[in-house]
């Protein structure tokens, strides 16, 4: 094949190598911590928590109905304004948590909003904490719900890594449009694509299989 | 009849929602070892009081004292006490993404922090004293209804509670699932356990009371001894509200007409029944006393 140079692709394969690396890590990073605030938020809203409900509430709206690209702009060039200076790599994943945390937070509670009521009552009723209650009664049925929302929000957010770059990161990105000066453009993209089908795909099918699984488990009905 | 001491004391007990009062200045004492049946009218407050038993319901006034303890105390430890009241309810509300062994272990193990052997061996002794040790594996969607209030029943008694509160626990199932339920919990009766049953099967109440209390309208108007009551209540009210059941009882079974047949047939059943109520009274007895 003449219109692929492959000399060109083996040869700047390892900068998307390290790229990728990056990207995994803030990705991990950013969507571990938005699934910890998201639950929160979640049992929050569920528990009606004073107060904490409605600062859920508005985190919520406000994180979702602004662009990730926006968020990461007011924490790298808006923040240091104000006195707090955070490099890179912190805005990014502070970003995607602020960003994942509301959409974790939605998905949690459409799992939790179908579970029944009288599950914490009946929980309650043979002597397990509040805290018991949620650990081993509603989480797991919540998450069995949440499950497809979840994994949706998982992808989404991988996706949204693609803007990490604004705030100056060597991610797949970044590297991608440092190529392009040289010209190559068919080969980057390919590159591009291919990377981020190598961290996506594989997070993708662990995700359905779980789901089936999930479904699989003898409730759920 | 020999009764242990007063296990449970609710005095003045006032219960709200919003305006709406529920219980409106309840008392009732109740000794070790009673099975008391708890009646009256669609919403005159029994669940409301066997919640309010429980904590699931704060309350407005009165108090109640179980094993000498105030459970309407506000700073009492919840976890601690629920263990020794029993709760069943109406819809079992098993844990469905738990199979029917380890909702019984659940209690047992993070509630109790018993030894995952000793769990399982109180686990099994239960779950064979219901006939269901076999359907152990079996999720709560793949029980039948009366299987699933077995297990919700042995889930509760698992933790040894001193006093068992069933929520009209035979409501939700088909006719023909109702007596293997009343079977088990008329076991317990024999067993000599302090139970609280909120019921509507009356040829059940009959059989299984100590004393039957009649409610309405968020107080006790009746308290008597089941003979009495169901042959010669005391109120207006509660003849009514008897009244109301034999009613519904002769158009039960699906006959396109009540006939006067069916109306012997049934007739016939009834005394059947009272007759069996009466044996199961006199099995009852030597094993209280
Ligand atoms: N959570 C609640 N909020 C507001 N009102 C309630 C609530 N729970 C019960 N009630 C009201 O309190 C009254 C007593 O209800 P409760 O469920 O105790 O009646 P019940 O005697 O158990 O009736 P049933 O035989 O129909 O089960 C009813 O008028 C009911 O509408
Ligand atoms: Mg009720």
């Amino acid at each position: 094949m003449d219109f692929i140079d492959w000399d060109f692709i083996v040869s700047r394969a390892p900068l998307f190598w390290a790229a990728a690396k990056l990207t995994v890590k803030l990705a991990v990073g950013g969507i571990l911590l938005a699934a910890a605030l998201g639950f929160l938020c979640a049992v929050a809203r569920f528990y009606r928590i004073p107060v904490f409900n409605q600062i859920a509430y508005f985190y919520i709206e406000l994180a979702r109905n602004t662009p990730l690209m926006v968020q990461l702009f007011f924490l790298y060039f808006g923040l240091p304004r104000l006195g707090l200076v955070w490099e890179g790599q912190t805005c990014a994943i502070v970003g995607l948590t602020f960003l994942g945390g509301a959409y974790m937070a939605e998905a949690f509670r459409g799992g939790l909003a179908a579970i029944n009521r009288n599950q914490v009552e009946s929980a309650l009723s043979i002597g397990l904490s509040r805290i018991q209650t949620l650990r081993y009664v509603i989480a797991p049925q919540a998450l069995a719900v949440a499950w497809p929302a979840i994994s949706a929000t998982v992808i989404f957010l991988m996706k949204e890594t693609s803007v990490f770059s604004i705030v100056a990161l060597p991610d797949l990105m970044y590297v991608a449009k440092d190529l392009l000066k040289e010209g190559h453009s068919g080969e980057t993209n390919l590159l591009l694509i291919l990377s981020y089908l190598t961290i996506i795909l594989p997070v993708s099918l662990f995700f359905g299989r779980m789901e089936r699984r999930l479904r699989f488990a003898g409730f759920g009905s | 009849m020999s009764l242990g001491p007063d296990i449970l004391k609710i005095k003045d007990l006032k219960k709200n929602f919003g305006s709406l009062a529920v219980l409106k200045g309840l008392t009732l004492t109740v000794r070790q070892g009673e099975v008391l049946v708890i009646i009256g009218p669609s919403g005159c407050g029994k669940s409301t009081l066997l919640r309010c038993l429980n904590g699931l319901e704060p309350v407005q006034g009165g108090q109640i004292i179980f094993g000498g303890q105030y459970l309407t105390d506000p700073h009492i430890n919840w976890s601690r006490t629920r263990q020794r009241i029993g709760m069943v309810f109406q819809n079992y509300e098993l844990f469905p993404h738990l199979t029917a062994l380890d909702n019984v272990l659940l209690g047992l193990i993070r509630v109790q922090k018993r030894s995952k052997t000793e769990a399982l061996a109180i686990a099994e002794r239960w779950l064979t004293r219901v006939g269901l040790w076999d359907r152990r594996g079996s999720f709560p969607r793949q029980l039948s209804g009366g299987q699933k209030q077995r297990v919700a029943i042995v889930r509760a008694l698992a933790l040894e509670p001193e006093i068992m509160l069933f929520d009209e626990v035979t409501a939700s199932l088909d006719p023909e699932m109702v007596r293997e339920v009343l079977d088990v919990i008329v076991n317990l009766a024999k067993d000599g356990r302090t139970m609280l049953i909120v019921t509507h099967e009356m040829a059940f109440a009959k059989a299984v009371a100590d004393r039957v209390i009649f409610m309405d309208e968020g107080l006790i108007v009746e308290d008597a001894k089941p003979e009495v009551f169901f042959e010669n209540p005391a109120t207006e009210r509660a003849r009514r509200f008897l009244n109301i059941f034999q009613f519904s009882d002769i158009h039960k079974p699906q006959e396109p007409s009540a006939s006067p047949l069916a109306k012997e047939a049934q007739d016939v059943k009834e005394s059947n029944d009272a007759k069996e109520s009466n044996d199961a009274k006199d099995s009852k007895e030597p094993e209280l006393s």
